[in-house]
Parts: structure tokens; sequence; C-alpha cells
């Protein structure tokens, strides 16, 4: 299992042909609290790049894209009642999305976690 | 990820560590990089967004408590009569009457002390700025004048210009502006400087402090009672230190200082008033005093008046939004989907754990109870006018006879 990192700031957690994605302890911190989550729609075929959810803070709504391409499979609608898992959580209670990874090669070009600390400093 | 809805600082909230370069700093700079304050440019400075705490526990904590702002990025000042007569009335008409030709408020009748809101206006009846005007309880032929940051240089220059050399504008800029609000602000002050919490509402007030002249009034943007306080640069962080010596105050951000007048239904300058935008329309009439009504000599008093008596395209309401909030240029769209209108500031009501806006629509549909839409991302949301304040207001209120 491996996660790998957008200079965006998500992450994705490869699980076999899946993808979970949600946005870095680095942007939850940044964006500050989480009121709002718009999940993408449970079937949507996304390419890498495009807008596939929404998180909004008090202050500010920002896209989340998808880091690769793929079809998403299953939402985290914990979400919907409860934002600042986000938070409180973001790389466990708080992921956004599951995606099927259509392209395996596109996740090699994604950051490491190294690059990504680097990145963040 | 990549912000995208038009709010006043977006970037700069996931641009944290923007350089800080070409901004000026107020005296608290050093005391919001103890406190862990998250830095932001704003209006030419750099300002806190928030603290460690973050906007909805700083929103909230103001809301119960007492929140500290720095706002010292506002525009403090004096105008004050080049040549007083040394007769208290005669002087405080002289300097109304300075000024009274640029603003709608009635200037001449404020008693020793006494401040007012209200709006600096364009021949057109637009808003160049919405301020805070008070005579002075000490000196006659003085006023108290606090503009709004972005709109400061203008305002100084449009004042200066009124006055010529008839009357003098001090700025007061340069120094510490603290708003110190919510329920327990009196508490506090009375713990630090007895004498000013005995202020009525929209008074203010010179006090002695610590060896300090600080200028006092009791006046806020949160919706809460509350104190603003002017003091000298250096005696500012000492004050500042003070206040929070008291358990019930905490540091607020700008991030919170929004959310808290948004809930308060008061408008922003730059975003629900502008140059186009007239008192009536705005929904604050009642900034258009009594005498200067009836003798309509105030800038624009030909619109002003004529869409006081129904002749209005448009007005300032507040929306309760499902769902997401609809920002800044959001569109508001009647049951049909004819738009009719536009948000103007919106976001996340933390008192009400709802999303709530400003906008304007045309009178046919500023009922409250009125069914809307608005369009957040391509999609329409529901929406319903309510009554503004979204939180009720609580302002000191003094019994008449006590």
């Amino acid at each position: 299992m491996t996660t790998k990192f957008t200079p965006d700031h998500e992450y994705i957690r490869v699980e076999g042909f899946t993808g979970v994605v949600g946005i870095t302890p680095y942007a939850q911190e940044a964006l500050g609290d989480i009121v709002f989550v718009e999940l993408p729609e449970i079937g949507k075929v996304l390419k890498k790049g495009d807008e596939a959810a929404v998180v909004e803070s008090v202050k500010a709504a920002s896209e989340i894209y998808a880091p690769v391409s793929g079809t998403v499979t299953e939402v985290n609608s914990a979400l919907s009642g409860e934002p600042g898992l986000i938070n409180s959580d973001p790389e466990a209670g708080g992921w956004i999305y599951k995606i099927e990874i259509a392209d395996a090669g596109e996740i090699e070009g994604l950051l490491d976690s190294d690059a990504y600390a680097e990145l963040t400093l | 990820m990549c912000p995208r809805a038009a709010v006043f600082f977006i970037r700069e909230v996931l641009m944290a560590r923007a350089s800080d370069q070409d901004l000026k700093t107020t005296p608290l700079y050093q005391r919001h990089l103890d406190a862990n304050g998250r830095m932001v440019p704003f209006g030419g400075y750099s300002l806190p967004v928030q603290y460690s705490a973050g906007i909805m526990a700083e929103h909230k904590w103001t809301r119960e408590q007492a929140g500290l702002f720095d706002v010292s990025h506002m525009g403090p000042s004096f105008l004050t009569l080049a040549d007083p007569s040394g007769d208290a009335e005669a002087d405080h008409a002289a300097i109304a009457a300075i000024l009274e030709p640029l603003v709608c408020g009635d200037i001449a009748g404020l008693k020793p002390g006494q401040m007012r809101y209200t709006l600096l206006l364009n021949k057109q009846g637009g808003t160049i700025d919405d301020l805070m005007v008070g005579r002075s309880p000490l000196h006659p032929g003085s006023l108290y004048i606090v503009v709004n940051a972005g709109t400061k240089e203008n305002d100084f220059g449009v004042i200066a210009a009124a006055a010529g050399n008839r009357a003098r504008l001090q700025r007061a800029d340069d120094g510490a502006l603290l708003a110190l609000q919510g329920p327990e602000a009196v508490n506090v002050m009375a713990h630090v400087l007895p004498a000013a919490a005995e202020l009525g509402f929209m008074q203010y007030g010179s006090f002695e402090w610590d060896g300090n002249r600080l200028v006092i009034s009791r006046s806020g943007y949160t919706g809460e009672d509350g104190f603003e306080i002017l003091a000298k640069a250096d005696a500012g962080p000492v004050l500042w230190d003070a206040l929070l010596e008291d358990d019930r105050v905490k540091p607020v951000g700008l991030g919170a200082r929004d959310s808290l007048r948004l809930e308060a239904g008061l408008p922003l300058y730059g975003h629900d008033l502008d140059e186009t935008v007239s008192p009536i329309e705005a929904g604050l009439g009642f900034a258009v005093s009594k005498r200067r009504r009836e003798a309509g000599d105030f800038p624009g008093a030909e619109r002003i008046l004529a869409e006081r008596s129904g002749h209005l395209a448009r007005v300032r309401v507040g929306l309760i939004v499902e769902g997401a909030p609809a920002r800044e240029g959001a569109e508001i769209l009647d049951q049909t989907g004819a738009t009719i209108g536009v948000i103007t500031s919106g976001g996340f009501a933390p008192s009400l754990g709802k999303a709530i806006a400003l906008g304007f629509v045309p009178p046919s549909h500023s009922t409250p109870g009125t069914k809307l839409q608005v369009v957040v991302r391509n999609r329409t949301q529901a929406a319903e006018i309510v009554q503004t304040p979204f939180v009720p207001h609580r302002y000191l209120r003094k019994p008449l006879v006590s």
C-alpha cells in the first residue's frame, strides 16, 4: 500500500486497483474549519486533474482535483453530516472518495511522501 | 486543490506563508506572531486571519465571552476646527457644517461624546464609504471619524479637501485600534478601566490608562456589546496584553470578524456597499437622518429620496441558503429560474450552523419568507429571504430612566 501526493495537496492511498483520495493534514490546517463538502457522484468518470469534489471552510471554497484518471466507486457520506472529519482525521475518517484507477502509470507520476514534505516545508 | 469562489482572502488562506514584503504592519504585529496568528495580506496590512483556535472557535468565543481584535488597519482620525470661537455649540455647528455636505447623517445634532454611523456619498448617491462620526466630549469643534481601511486614503482626501483651511484632518491610523467584543467585554472593561465601562452605546470618551491616553467608544462590528479602543502605537501592545490577562478574553482574527459581522447583518464595504449602492438600496435608510432628509441637502438626495418613496430597483436582503455556502458573486434566481440578483457576501454562520448570505434583489422579491434559488458551482440551491440580523444584536440598551 503506497500513498502518493499532488502539488495541490491531495493524497491518494493506493489499495490494489483502488485509490482513496483526501486532502493532506497540511491542507486541512491551511484551510481551517471545514463546514461543507460537495462529494462526487458514484460512477463519475474523472480524468486526471478534473474537479472531483469541493471542500468549503468558513471563508473559502476549494476544489479537490482527481490525482489520477478513473471512476468514482465510493464516497465518504459521513462527511455530509460531519465535514469536520477532514480536520480531525484527514488521512483516515476524513477521506473523501475512492476511485478505480484507470491507469496505474499515472500513480508513478505523483509525489512520494518525501517530495511532498519538501514542498510544504 | 485550488481556491475558486470569490471570497476576499481565499488565496491568502491557502498561501498562508505569503511573503509579507510591501505590507504594512500594525503595532500588534509581534503579538500576532507570538500568538501563532496566521498572517495574511489584508487592505495593505499583514493581519491575522485566525489564531491557533481557528475561525469557528474564535467566532463562538466572541459570542459567548469576549474577543480581542486588532483593527489598526482602519482609519481613525480627528477633524478639528482651525479657528474655534470658544462657543461650544457654535464651534460644533461649524465643524458639522464642513462634514455634512459629504454625508447623509445629522452631524450637527450630535451631543458631546455621541457617535453616529453614517455614509460618505458621491453625487449620484452611491456610497464612497461607511463610517463612524463622533462629537468630541471635550473639545468643541472636533469630530472623531473612523473610516474603512481599504478606502481611507480616498476618504481622507475627500474630507481634507472639503475642510480646506477651515479645519485640520489629523490621521490617527499610525496607532493601535483594538476592538473588544462580546457579552463579557463590559465586565473586562470594568476591571481594566472602570470609567470606560460606563459609556452608553454609541458613546465615546477619552480616558487615562497606565499613563496613556485612550479614545474608547462603545461600538463594534460583531453585533455584540463591546468597545473600540484607540491607543498610541507604543501603548497598543501593553493594552493588548492587559486585556488578554483576563481569562474571558481571547484574540480573534479577521476570519471570525467577517463571519460575526455577516451574522449581524452588517454590510462590508467593497462587497455589500460600493459607489453604485445607495443607502436605501443597502437597507441603511436609518443612516439618512430626518433633518437631512427634510432638507434634502446631501449628495444624491434626489435619487435617495425617490428611492425612499418607493422608486427602488434593488434592495439588500439576508438569505438562508440550503447546502453549500453561496459566496460573493453567486446569482440569485426566482422560482422560475430567472436571474433577479446577486450575492454580495456569503459564508457559513458558525452560530447557526448553516450558510447565510447578503445580496441584492428587486423589492418585489425581498419579503421575508420569499423562496428563491442561488447558483453555486452551476447548480441551483434553495434559499429563503429572512430578516436580518441573522443573529440578534446584543448592543447595550440603557433604559431611558434608571
